[in-house]
């Protein structure tokens, strides 16, 4: 396998990735617009629970759960459980036909654009909505250092999961040829059993882990956001990293499958 | 009066396109009839780990958040479609319905029709039904009147919301998120006693753009709540007047909007 030319190409698609989204000024400063109104949203919910608690929440304090708050946020777009991979809308027209005769495999042909965004995204709208938020609530700074290089591995794996189920749930359109079915139904699970509008423990414990370990949701965005804001201990910090690891290594052997399965099965339309 | 034939058959022509895809419009369908139940959830979840939510107890404010859901399924079915003006923006589509002989307007809410929100309005009726009828209401005309005009007046206040916000696709192409903050942000705000905001955030939201008045003041006169906030109890009475001003808003920022359209030039 040349991997060199091959690396080199994947890097070149994760420039173009990032340069594709960077275009977008506008619309990326009104997605900041619209994260920091949430997130006031959100922390003016989660603070009002913890004063009619007078306490912590399901073991958050309030500062946790204010960062928890502008970390969702800033991850929304970086994640981007609802951004569109651009699969199925080829597979409707047929040129999905050319991903299929380039020289890399179109997982990792989508992957690199994908990365890219991430990329741009995390730059642009995980910064700057974080910063609105410090400068309105007092924020939780990570007291052990080891928790910033474990959230970034946490970041990244969260948008690898991200991008191999988003990458599945458009590939259906090889079958029904139309995905916005499964799209909607996979960013509704996403953002309730993800975490996006609640921390997943405020729902009862056994509860909490079969939606941790029966499904990939949680691992999209609550792992890197819980082991930032430290609920859990170091110990259950690399769990959760290894929670991760075992979904992006299942999603991305589904996909691996599924393509196997519809390049068999594809019928280009329209002749 | 236009005749309504030409835009019955444009909604008949949506449905049937839309439905080709079977497989994948029944499961739009039931997806989106997790939606709207899903913000419900999350005052459930809410109420799981607290007994009170800013002076409120759950049925309380189940009630806000019935009136809210109501009143922007409601607006959503009749003007949702309105956002995809930044598509016909950014495309030049627009030029196309500008030239036919019917307001644009009208035509752009009914181009594409989808029939979820149909389903998306009966959930949130559902919603709104056992919000009332668990909540401690002391039953007079008064509070019956208000039940009727709270999810309204909500819509069409919302309606305003949602065309006004739209009209920002005319000056800044790809930046339809922005107008979200107002029409799914302003959902949420409205669902919750503003007793929970603080600051600039709440006198912005609130009063300054009204969203106090979808849900919570009519809320709190239904209940015969005094406002933990200290506002007067005709508050509650002052949704139409709120939601005209909106109507007002929208037609002014529609009518300027359009006039600056440039097409793409393409």
């Amino acid at each position: 396998m040349p991997d060199g030319a091959a690396l080199r190409s994947f890097v070149a698609l994760i420039g173009a990735g990032f340069r594709r989204y960077s275009t977008y000024r506008q619309a990326t400063i009104a997605g900041i617009f619209t994260n920091t109104v949430f997130g006031f949203l959100n922390c003016s919910v989660l603070l009002a629970v913890v004063h009619a608690r007078g306490g912590p929440v399901a073991g958050y304090g309030a500062s946790q759960l204010v960062t928890l708050v502008w970390i969702n946020q800033g991850l929304l777009a970086t994640v981007g459980a609802w951004s569109d991979v651009g699969l199925a809308d080829r597979i409707r027209s047929g040129d999905v036909v050319a991903d299929l005769l380039r020289p890399i495999h179109p997982v990792l042909n989508y992957l690199g654009g994908d990365l890219g965004r991430a990329g741009f995204q995390a730059l642009t709208r995980s910064t700057v909505p974080m910063f609105a938020g410090a400068l309105a609530f007092t924020l939780y700074a990570p007291q052990r250092i080891t928790t910033y290089p474990l959230f970034a591995v946490s970041v990244l794996l969260g948008v690898l999961i991200s991008f191999a189920c988003r990458y599945l749930v458009q590939s259906t359109a090889f079958w029904l040829l139309d995905s916005r079915g499964p799209m909607m139904a996979f960013v509704v699970l996403a953002s309730l059993l993800g975490g996006q509008y609640l921390p997943i423990r405020f729902l009862p414990g056994w509860l909490v882990w079969t939606i941790w370990l029966g499904t990939p949701f949680p691992s999209l965005q609550q792992a890197p956001v819980d082991i930032l804001v430290e609920r859990v201990s170091l110990p259950v910090q690399f769990g959760l990293l290894a929670v991760q690891a075992f979904w992006a290594v299942v999603a991305f052997l589904a996909c691996v499958r599924v393509q196997r399965a519809a390049e068999r099965r594809l019928v280009v339309q329209g002749g | 009066m236009v005749d309504l034939k030409a835009y019955q058959q444009l909604v008949r022509a949506q449905l049937r396109a839309q439905a080709q895809y079977r497989a994948s419009f029944a499961i739009d369908l039931s997806g989106s009839a997790v939606v709207t139940f899903l913000e419900v959830a999350v005052i459930l979840i809410l109420f799981r780990v607290t007994p009170s939510l800013g002076g409120f107890v759950m049925r309380e404010a189940l009630l806000m958040a019935g009136l809210a859901g109501l009143a922007f399924n409601v607006c959503d079915l009749c003007v949702g479609n309105i956002e995809r003006i930044r598509l016909y923006v950014r495309t030049g589509l627009l030029d196309a319905i500008l030239i036919r002989p019917r307001p644009v307007l009208a035509q752009l809410i009914l181009t594409d029709f989808t029939p979820r929100r149909i389903g998306q309005v009966v959930q949130a009726s559902i919603v709104f039904i056992v919000a009332v009828v668990l909540a401690p209401i002391d039953w007079t005309p008064a509070h019956a009147v208000l039940l009727v005009l709270g999810p309204l007046f909500g819509a069409v206040y919302f309606m305003g919301v949602f065309v006004g916000g739209s009209t920002v696709a005319f000056y800044w192409i790809e930046s339809g998120e922005f107008a979200n903050a107002f029409t799914y942000g302003g959902r949420t705000f409205s669902m919750y006693p503003m007793s929970i905001y603080s600051g600039l955030f709440r006198r912005v939201f609130a009063y300054g753009l009204g969203f106090a008045f979808v849900a919570y003041y009519p809320a709190l006169a239904i209940l015969d709540k005094p406002d933990p906030l200290g506002g007067p109890s005709w508050l509650g009475w002052c949704t139409p007047a709120v939601a005209a001003a909106s109507a007002a808003v929208a037609g002014l920022l529609w009518r300027t909007g359009i006039r600056h359209y440039r097409s793409t030039g393409s």
